[in-house]
């Protein structure tokens, strides 16, 4: 039985790109998968097919069991989509946002009123509930829009890049309604750019670059296939680079990598933080001094630049405090 | 699949229409709300008709010839139908650049991932715009009392015919905001809706019988302004106003300006009603 996202096939053309170029996804009841990619892989247009916004060219999509291309009405009723941008009409206060789409859902007044009181407690915004929704700041409007998209408790939800722009506060709080909203037993697809993102909520992750799914898997799965950890060493004086990577290669297990600009050195390894104090011990024998040494694990950057050959995002990134700045930066070009 | 029974909305209103009229109120609610905590635009939207109303009257009204008569009061009764319509038309601006501002926050995506009546979002909002005319219509008819305007200066006054005229004028801005909601879906930005929503509405209205005696015009442009949708209704609401400078042409919408300006009206509902609706479902932000 396929699962409450299903889809086979997808393709979408606008002109001359090719977004979506048979898009497969299946998402098995009361599972969250994460849809990562760069800006313009295709996962906006993904989640519009699924949503009854865009018409495929061609392909399958079933959503809640139901056909999205025969019965798009019925599938209405069974989704909540929360977009990029908060979609909520800023000039109406949040308790009227709600009753709207409650009403629009088919909800009769009373009950969608009751429920709109019930969504404002549970997303903190009772107190700024009759307040114009343009007085809310960034992270408040994405609660509420995350709300309206709960109104009717759809089985199937869906959420296009929901933490874009946000600060990491606000972030972290989206994160744990997310959470809580998916130990309820809701069936979710979340597209995101932020590697970490995906790590943290979805059970699967599927890859998408240049419209077609390119792997897919548990964060775990996916690590496996970049290979193991790392020490990554940075060495204090440039002349001592060379006698560094000596003693790195009797401890790697491979090639060792050097940025002669950041001064930077890693090597695959086996044997954690056992080898990694054998490491330090022996640059400390040979008087090679270090500014920083450290293990690392493959995160789904990485990932990411072992399945596409390019990152995730531009690739002129410090790789040791990338997930940070970068995030901070494609949440600036994604509000533009 | 408990899941999904469990979360089914309340059932749909039983027949389309009933779902179709209930959304499209849903929406207009909700425009008009937004309308009431933005009164600046309301106020901006009767400042220009007013000042045409005293420009026209007090720079034009001595030297316009209407008719036989070159009188000031004469011209302003004339003029009064023509700013009145409009006025109304101008209202298609609004609407489209409202539309055009829902794509542009996403709000129409949501729309349209609800489970609503197909056309109730563009409905919605041209009932909404359609309140907000008919109150701009209404301060701007207490101002042209207060500057002289009369009707019945052709005859008798009948508030039915009065009211009718009002109605048609109405019914003429509600099928203009159409026009607006088709522009509003098309262009990028509320900006362009703005100016694409505006720019188009000043040869038509000008090319009308609305501010001149199309009489005075040469003859390839007085077809034009006769066979004018719009002077239609200019003509049919001067006619009911019973005020002064009715055209005397052939053409049969100036013969027949009541039935004229009803056929035009409904024909530009009905077919950018269409159009409007079949973008809207693809719309894409």
């Amino acid at each position: 039985m396929p699962g409450a996202i299903y889809a086979e096939g997808l393709v979408k053309t606008f002109g001359d790109v090719r977004a979506l170029d048979g898009v497969d996804l299946d998402v098995p009841e009361g599972t969250v998968l994460g849809l990562l990619g760069p800006n313009g892989a295709g996962k906006t247009t993904t989640v519009r097919c699924l949503t009854t916004l865009l018409r495929p060219d061609s392909g399958k999509a079933v959503v809640a069991g139901v056909d999205v291309l025969r019965h798009p009405d019925a599938v209405r009723r069974s989704i909540g989509l929360s977009g990029q941008f908060a979609a909520v009409d800023e000039y109406l206060t949040g308790r009227e946002n709600l009753q709207m789409v409650g009403r629009l859902y088919q909800m009769r007044a009373k009950a969608a009123k009751a429920r709109a009181a019930e969504l404002l407690e549970q997303f903190h915004l009772t107190d700024a509930a009759d307040r114009p929704a343009k007085t809310y700041s960034g992270g408040m409007r994405r609660r509420l829009d995350l709300a309206a998209a709960l109104v009717v408790s759809p089985p199937v939800m869906f959420m296009d890049e929901p933490t874009t722009g946000l600060d990491p506060r606000n972030r972290q709080q989206l994160w744990e309604v997310i959470k809580q909203l998916v130990s309820g037993g809701t069936t979710l697809l979340l597209t995101t750019q932020y590697l970490e993102e995906a790590d943290h909520l979805a059970h699967d992750i599927a890859v998408v670059d240049h419209g077609r799914v390119i792997a897919q898997g548990t964060s775990d799965q996916l690590k496996a296939r970049t290979g193991g950890e790392r020490v990554e060493v940075v060495v204090q004086d440039r002349q001592r680079m060379a006698a560094a990577v000596e003693v790195l290669r009797g401890f790697g297990k491979g090639e060792t990598t050097v940025e002669e600009h950041t001064r930077r050195l890693t090597v695959p390894v086996t044997g954690g933080a056992k080898l990694l104090a054998e490491i330090i011990r022996e640059l400390d024998t040979r008087g090679i001094g270090i500014d920083d040494i450290g293990l690392r694990r493959p995160t789904l950057d990485d990932v990411f630049l072992s399945l596409t050959g390019h990152a995730a995002e531009s690739t002129d990134q410090d790789q040791s405090d990338a997930p940070h700045q970068q995030k901070e930066r494609n949440g600036k070009e994604a509000v533009k | 699949m408990s899941a999904v029974t469990e979360a089914a909305p309340a059932a749909a209103p039983g027949n389309a229409v009933g779902r179709s009229v209930r959304d499209s109120l849903i929406v207009a609610q909700r425009n008009l709300i937004r309308m009431s905590r933005i009164p600046e635009m309301l106020i901006f939207g009767l400042i220009q008709p007013i000042m045409f109303v005293v420009l026209f009257t007090y720079v034009f009204g001595g030297s316009m010839k209407i008719g036989a008569s070159t009188s000031a009061l004469d011209y302003k009764n004339f003029l009064m139908a023509g700013i009145f319509a409009q006025t109304v038309t101008f209202a298609t601006a609004g609407a489209g650049a409202g539309i055009a501002d829902d794509m542009h926050k996403g709000l129409i995506d949501r729309f349209r991932s609800l489970p609503m009546a197909r056309g109730a979002v563009l409905t919605g909002r041209t009932l909404a715009d359609l309140v907000q005319t008919a109150l701009t219509v209404l301060v701007l008819a207490i101002v042209a009392l207060l500057v002289g305007w009369r009707t019945g200066s052709d005859g008798d006054t009948n508030p039915a015919r009065v009211l009718a005229a009002f109605g048609l004028l109405l019914l003429l801005g509600y099928a203009f905001t159409w026009i607006g909601a088709l522009i509003g879906l098309s262009v990028r930005t509320p900006e362009a809706a703005t100016s694409g929503g505006l720019v188009w509405l000043f040869p038509v209205t000008f090319l009308s019988n609305a501010f001149v005696d199309t009489a005075n015009m040469t003859p390839w442009l007085r077809h034009i302004a006769e066979w004018n949708p719009f002077s239609a209704t200019v003509q049919a609401a001067r006619v009911l106003f019973a005020n002064p400078g009715q055209s005397t042409s052939g053409a049969w919408p100036m013969q027949h300006p009541v039935w004229a300006s009803l056929i035009y009206s409904v024909l530009i509902v009905v077919v950018f009603r269409t159009l409007a609706v079949r973008k809207y479902r693809s719309a894409t932000a």
